[in-house]
């Protein structure tokens, strides 16, 4: 099976992270990464293609430093990787990047993909869209938010938990699919995939070579825009419960006022 | 505050970011908790084969990295910076591997290495006894070769790290009484009957390195489980000692970088007399010192390595290397101590638990006196007899 996973290059969430001038991620002066969220695609997809026969393709869309995202992936395993790089893509909105992500999906898979794998959520936009948007354009079924998926008799199947129910879902392929960080225990590249990685081939494409109008995408022709940001205050120094006796009292009221019992 | 690295490949580069990693998820949550109960990480070594970083310096054909001891070192060193006694455990590990990748004959290479080198197998160097530590020649623990070749073992090799954990023994034995020429080297599988384990020591520290006596009952093992001539033990275990002190030094070096990090990420943010105490010179250059102390461990485990890359001889370098990077380890981590003042001799800082483990860098491995041994003795041979000789 040949199978496409959908990889973010994001900022990394341990070093300082900041805006640029016109309101939007700084993703040029930052330390990026694969996106830890989606390491749980890749490893999925490296299961499915190391289970039967199969190839892993790894695409990305984002500046520069998201090779460094496709390389992690190649290293894991993956194949190939394809990177989608243009300065027009800047400050596109999901649905701008979903546009990208379709046309280069379909390129990667030489027409349709016979399924395609992406992440919970993205660790810096958090949006959790880009899969459901990405399946409407494809115009391929979705399942998102699996903790567990089988494939057998040209069907995915399943299960999604949630605080009071888990459904197990199913779809025919080629499918759209969206994975927890339940579903499995993400790999570390090995040396030697890090040095394998250096061999495999990584395809940049520009929004011409997709067929994409640059009109279409950045920040002009988002449907959202951000107007202004605050820094999150700096945390404040917790209360201090001194017990007098009466200790579990105090922290019992204090739990009552923050609604937390 | 990543070390600086000059690093001979870029293979080699993101084989160090490959080990931040590691160390920062899998590594770094896990070890306050894993020392204070001593629950050996096995899972982690796991993880760290998995990924072949148990097997950097050997070579590729049987499963190994291909690394040389340079990069090798440099991964020891971050993952010491991380949790010493896993860095122990690959430098242990690497040890265990050298008699068969250097003495072993083809065919023990092909049928030995590939499991040791394989990421999933850990394994343990059974060198010292109780009444033989640094007098190695004067071990009991007998092997009795049969004339197929085939050996009986019975006796008690003791402090042995990985002890019950490991896959297999390295073992060195007594096979004639002739002081040192009566030792040869075998490899013992860890399923092997009449093998059996003490309980673990009660140490000072390096909680998560298991240490226990290892029991021979009547091991037999196979004629083609003999590394080297018979004879040749000694020789093999000094051999890969030179190797393995390489790897204690760049241990030590790691943990002396963590104390130095520690020690002045503090200082900056304590604040004494209404100002850091980093703003104190006679403290400032008490973090100066423990710097620099690091930086020249570390540049001379590198310079020994280099020899050893490059094929030329390396044994003083390797003993000046050990002695000097786990002194200054004993040194720094003090005084880390002494800068974070009663924080430090407290268990909720993990300065004192880097003290700790420092002092053991001066025992195992050859301890330092005898390292000063090593050193003098090649030294003496050098330098010519007398006054303005140079022969
Ligand atoms: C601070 C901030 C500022 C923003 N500014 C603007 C703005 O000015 N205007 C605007 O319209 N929008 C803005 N956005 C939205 C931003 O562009 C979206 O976050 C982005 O388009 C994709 O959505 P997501 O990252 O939430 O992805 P999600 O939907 O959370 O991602 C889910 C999965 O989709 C896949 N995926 C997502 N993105 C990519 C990609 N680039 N390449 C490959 N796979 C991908 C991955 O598999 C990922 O796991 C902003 C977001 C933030 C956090
Ligand atoms: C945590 C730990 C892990 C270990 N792991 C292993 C292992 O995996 N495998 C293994 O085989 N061993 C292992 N050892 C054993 C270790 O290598 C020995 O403890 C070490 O070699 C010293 O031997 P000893 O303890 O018998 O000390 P001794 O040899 O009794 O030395 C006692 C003191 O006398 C000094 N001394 C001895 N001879 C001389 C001399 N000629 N001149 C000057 N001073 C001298 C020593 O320097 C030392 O200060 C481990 C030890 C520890 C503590």
């Amino acid at each position: 099976m040949n199978i496409v996973v959908c990889v973010k290059y994001v900022p990394d969430a341990q070093a300082d992270r900041t805006f640029s001038q016109d309101n939007t991620t700084d993703r040029t002066n930052v330390d990026g990464l694969l996106s830890e969220l989606d390491e749980y695609a890749v490893e999925e997809a490296l299961k499915l293609a190391e289970a039967g026969e199969g190839e892993v393709t790894v695409v990305t869309v984002g500046p520069d430093g998201a090779a460094e995202a496709i390389k992690k992936a190649l290293q894991m395993g993956a194949d190939k990787g394809v990177h989608v790089l243009d300065d027009a893509i800047h400050g596109s909105d999901a649905p701008a990047t979903s546009l990208v992500l379709a046309e280069a999906v379909k390129k990667a898979a030489g027409g349709s993909p016979e399924l395609v794998l992406m992440g919970l959520a993205s660790t810096d936009g958090t949006m959790s869209v880009v899969p459901a948007m990405l399946a409407e354009r494809l115009g391929l079924p979705q399942i998102t938010q699996l903790s567990s998926l089988e494939i057998a008799d040209g069907k995915v199947t399943g299960r999604r938990d949630s605080d009071a129910a888990s459904d197990t879902l199913e779809a025919p392929l080629p499918a759209v699919v969206s994975v927890t960080d339940q579903i499995n225990e993400p790999r570390y590249p090995s040396f030697k995939g890090i040095m394998a990685a250096k061999k495999k081939p990584v395809e940049t494409w520009s929004l011409a070579d997709l067929g994409v109008d640059a009109g279409q995408v950045g920040l002009e022709s988002a449907w959202t825009k951000v107007e202004s940001f605050t820094a999150r205050p700096p945390r404040e120094q917790g209360e201090i419960v001194t017990d007098e006796g009466d200790g579990g009292t105090k922290l019992a009221e204090f739990l009552a006022k923050a609604k937390l019992i | 505050m990543p070390v600086e690295r000059v690093l001979p490949t870029t293979d080699a580069a993101d084989l160090i970011e490959l080990t931040r990693e590691i160390a920062r998820r899998e590594l770094a949550p896990r070890v306050e908790q894993a020392e204070a109960s001593a629950t050996p990480p096995r899972e982690v070594f796991g993880t760290l084969g998995r990924a072949g970083l148990l097997s950097l310096p050997y070579p590729e054909e049987y499963g190994g990295g291909g690394q040389p001891y340079e990069v090798y070192l440099q991964v020891v060193e971050e993952l010491a910076a991380a949790w010493m006694s896993v860095a122990v455990g690959v430098s242990v590990h690497s040890l265990t591997v050298f008699p068969v990748d250097k003495f072993g004959s083809d065919s023990q290479r092909k049928v030995l290495l590939p499991d040791m080198l394989g990421g999933e197998f850990l394994g343990a160097y059974c060198l010292s006894e109780r009444e033989a530590g640094s007098d190695i020649a004067s071990m009991r623990t007998r092997a009795t070769v049969a004339d197929d070749g085939s050996a009986t073992i019975s006796g008690t090799k003791s402090w042995i790290s990985h002890a019950g954990k490991a896959d297999y023994y390295t073992s060195f034995l007594r096979t004639d009484d002739t002081g040192g020429k009566g030792i040869s080297c075998f490899v013992v599988p860890a399923d092997a009957p009449g093998l059996s384990f003490g309980s673990p020591e009660r140490k000072m520290g390096l909680d998560g390195d298991p240490v226990a006596e290892v029991h021979y009952e009547k091991v037999p093992v196979s004629a083609d489980r003999m590394i080297g001539e018979r004879g040749q033990g000694m020789s093999i275990a000094l051999a890969a000692l030179d190797a393995g002190r390489l790897g204690i030094a760049a241990a030590a070096t790691g943990l002396a970088q963590s104390a130095v990090e520690l020690a002045a990420s503090y200082a900056k943010e304590r604040v004494q007399f209404g100002r850091a105490i980093a703003d104190n010179q006679g403290l400032a250059f008490l973090l100066a010192d423990m710097d620099a102390q690091t930086a020249a461990a570390r540049a001379t485990y590198l310079h020994a390595a280099r020899l050893k890359d490059a094929g030329r001889p390396f044994s003083k370098e390797a003993a000046i290397a050990k002695l000097i990077a786990t002194d200054a380890a004993m040194k720094v981590t003090t005084d880390a101590v002494q800068v974070l003042g009663g924080a430090g001799y407290t268990k909720d800082f993990p300065a004192e638990r880097f003290m700790r483990e420092a002092k053991v860098t001066q025992i195992f491995e050859g301890t330092n006196q005898i390292q000063r041994l090593v050193i003098s003795r090649h030294l003496l041979r050098q330098v010519g007899n007398g006054k303005g000789s140079n022969a």
